[in-house]
């Protein structure tokens, strides 16, 4: 098995997993039309779990992480974050929206406004946190994902994984209570993954509740409490990841790790 | 010594790049004669430009400006070079100009119109120049009402009553829209600002005319025409068509059966018929749809009906803007909780109309063109309408191509100049700096 090289090993003694519920999600299933994409989902997060959700492609596992902030909508089940329960009423979709915290593939920065007034756009109009502080926090997230300098640049001027840097900064500038990633590394050049996967382990350090949806098999191991995988639109194994790595149980399982790790 | 290893003794020095490679002869090669085909064409356009040439620069240069009648100024270009000569009688222009930018506005208050026009550059600055103070925006809000009143004279308390309902709509939609989110607050707005305008505007105008009476004298919409009509209606209706098209699309893309269906039935409807069915509606069948008693000034009936013609076009020039987004422009807005009229604000429809910057001012300057088809319901318009005033002047008779080449050039000033506006705008905006 391939393991990977970090500049530093992973610092877990702020990584504490309290009793607290952060996310709790029953038997929730989601159709697209007759597709039935998520099968009775169960899962329970608890705060300060750092969670990597592994799969084939169309497995649903970028579905199941964008019903927790009802990017996608649900059809049955229940889905219930930091105390509040998702259903169609608006008031409480912004809510959770605002203590979730979301990094996408393509990093959906806002290409007209510059990389200050991304991270501050939402802490602005959403918090209603004033100008001054809002770009107080935005360079302090820059400084933190290390391109303080760029602040004053427009998305485009930036490389791929720079771009998820920032994306990963506007997040936190909400001062989020979860965070989650939906595959935050798959557009990016293998030279630029390290600095993404850097950033997401100084945040899992400090101790953040994070959902990944990764391939990154070596982040999992080395900062994951727990891994899961799933396959046609179920969850269909879940453990720590040494054992999830070394003895998996199922043949799915065994299947999909003998292709990815590919020896 | 080895074939593959070698070393410069002497650095070469820049020599200059051969004659035929550059300059004009460089161009001219490339450009006008790079093939048999290519030169053929070049020298039947060089033929073509003489001849057009030869047969205008006469006609253009033995123009007269100082001449009281198509006669005199035949006689005049006759005496000069000849009596089978040819020439423009610009005089026309020079005795009748004032009709042909002002049409029947009484001579005498001529100022109000040149105070308007001021105040349009001034108004419009603030909008068009990001790089003015952000305050002078309130004064282009304010222009509107100013340049009614200066235009259509009587009590000045008419337009303070329309700017007291604005401010009755502001107030609440600022102190509602926290609470009850914008679609109900403007809503509510809108109705207390309806009501004030229909009962309580009329009798407050009336008490205030009493105590303080103000007013200019009363300019009725029969005495516009010329460039001064086709700009309040062109300018009005621009102003007024693009917020309406950008709601229209949004309704378009709406989850809500009814606003959508109304705006595609708007959008599909006015789309459907020509502008000039809708200027017939303006002018005849309005009348009928509105309470007995009211009467509707023809010119406010065009502003509305050219407004949604033109907002029609716009809407469906920015639906093409806003399915150019990408989906995760929307994600990215939803995940970080801004809620829809933020995202639409912030997110979406600064993107959308840049996108649609060259085709909404396509619309705008089809919709400035398009104003002279008032012609058709009785306005005089700059091209027909003042045309026709102007030659049915015994002394005037006979002149054609005058009065339409001015028309035509001040068009192509205005068009032109939106043109090169909106080309400095996408220069402006643009942000991807690869």
């Amino acid at each position: 098995m391939s393991e990977p090289s970090y500049d530093h090993a992973v610092d877990r003694s702020h990584m504490q997993v309290s009793d607290e519920i952060a996310i709790q999600i029953s038997q929730m299933n989601k159709w697209y039309g007759q597709f039935h994409v998520l099968r009775d989902i169960n899962l329970t997060v608890h705060r300060g779990e750092r969670i990597v959700i592994a799969g084939p492609s169309g497995s649903g596992k970028s579905t199941m992480i964008r019903c927790i902030n009802r990017l996608e909508e649900h059809q049955s089940g229940k889905i219930i974050v930091d105390g509040i329960e998702l259903t169609s009423d608006l008031k409480n979709i912004d809510k959770v929206r605002s203590e979730v915290g979301m990094v996408f593939q393509h990093f959906n920065l806002f290409p007209h406004l510059t990389i200050l007034e991304n991270l501050t756009l939402a802490p602005i109009w959403v918090r209603k946190v004033p100008r001054r502080e809002a770009e107080e926090t935005a360079m302090y997230y820059l400084e933190k994902v290390k391109i303080p300098e760029q602040a004053q640049k427009y998305p485009g001027q930036l490389s791929g994984g720079q771009q998820q840097r920032v994306a990963i900064a506007r997040s936190l500038c909400m001062k989020p209570k979860i965070m989650l990633f939906d595959e935050p590394t798959s557009a990016l050049d293998p030279e630029m993954i390290k600095e993404v996967l850097d950033t997401m382990i100084q945040l899992a350090e400090e101790g953040m509740t994070m959902l990944c949806v990764t391939h990154e098999m070596g982040f999992a191991q080395a900062v994951a409490n727990r891994v899961i995988f799933m396959a046609d639109g179920q969850i269909v194994e879940q453990n720590n990841p040494h054992d999830f790595f070394h003895n998996p149980q199922s043949e799915r399982t065994k299947q999909f790790l003998s292709q990815i790790l590919g020896h | 010594m080895s074939e593959t290893s070698f070393v410069r003794t002497e650095m070469l020095a820049p020599k200059p790049a051969p004659v035929s490679q550059v300059g004009a002869i460089k161009w001219m090669r490339e450009n006008l004669f790079s093939g048999p085909l290519n030169t053929a064409l070049t020298i039947l356009g060089v033929l073509a430009t003489v001849w057009l040439v030869q047969a205008a620069a006469p006609w253009l240069l033995h123009g007269v400006w100082n001449a009281n009648s198509l006669s005199e100024c035949r006689a005049i270009i006759a005496a000069a070079h000849g009596p089978e000569a040819t020439g423009a009688c610009w005089a026309v222009i020079r005795v009748r100009w004032n009709q042909f930018l002002f049409g029947f506005y009484p001579v005498d208050q001529y100022w109000r119109l040149f105070v308007t026009f001021a105040g349009l550059f001034l108004a419009l600055a603030p909008v068009l120049f990001d790089a003015l103070p952000r305050k002078l925006l309130w004064g282009a809000l304010l222009y509107p009402l100013v340049a009614f009143w200066l235009l259509w004279g009587g009590p000045i308390w008419g337009p303070v009553a329309v700017l007291a309902g604005f401010v009755i709509l502001g107030l609440l939609f600022t102190a509602l829209a926290p609470k009850l989110g914008v679609p109900v607050s403007a809503g509510v707005g809108l109705v207390a600002a309806a009501l004030f305008w229909l009962y309580a505007a009329a009798p407050i105008e009336a008490a205030l005319q009493s105590a303080l009476p103000f007013a200019l004298s009363e300019v009725d919409s029969d005495q516009f025409g010329g460039f001064l009509l086709a700009l309040v209606i062109g300018v009005s209706a621009i102003v007024l068509s693009l917020p309406l098209g950008i709601l229209l699309a949004l309704g378009r893309q709406s989850d809500m059966l009814i606003v959508k269906s109304l705006s595609v039935g708007v959008i599909e409807f006015v789309r459907g018929v020509p502008l000039i069915t809708l200027l017939f509606t303006a002018s005849l069948l309005l009348q009928y749809f509105l309470p007995p008693g009211t009467s509707f000034d023809l010119i406010l009936r065009v502003v509305i009906l050219v407004t949604l013609f033109a907002a029609a076009y716009i809407a469906e020039v920015i639906r093409g803007g806003l399915a150019a987004l990408p989906r995760g422009q929307y994600e990215a807005a939803d995940a970080l909780g801004l809620d829809y009229w933020q995202a639409q604000r912030l997110i979406i429809m600064p993107q959308a109309l840049k996108i649609s910057i060259p085709g909404i001012v396509s619309s705008f300057i089809g919709l400035f063109k398009d104003t002279t088809l008032v012609a058709f319901v009785g306005l005089f318009d700059p091209l027909k309408g003042i045309s026709n005033v102007v030659r049915s002047d015994m002394a005037w008779k006979g002149t054609y191509w005058e009065p339409y080449i001015f028309v035509a050039v001040i068009f192509f000033l205005f068009n032109f100049s939106m043109s090169r506006y909106s080309m400095y705008l996408e220069r402006k905006l643009k942000r991807d700096h690869r």
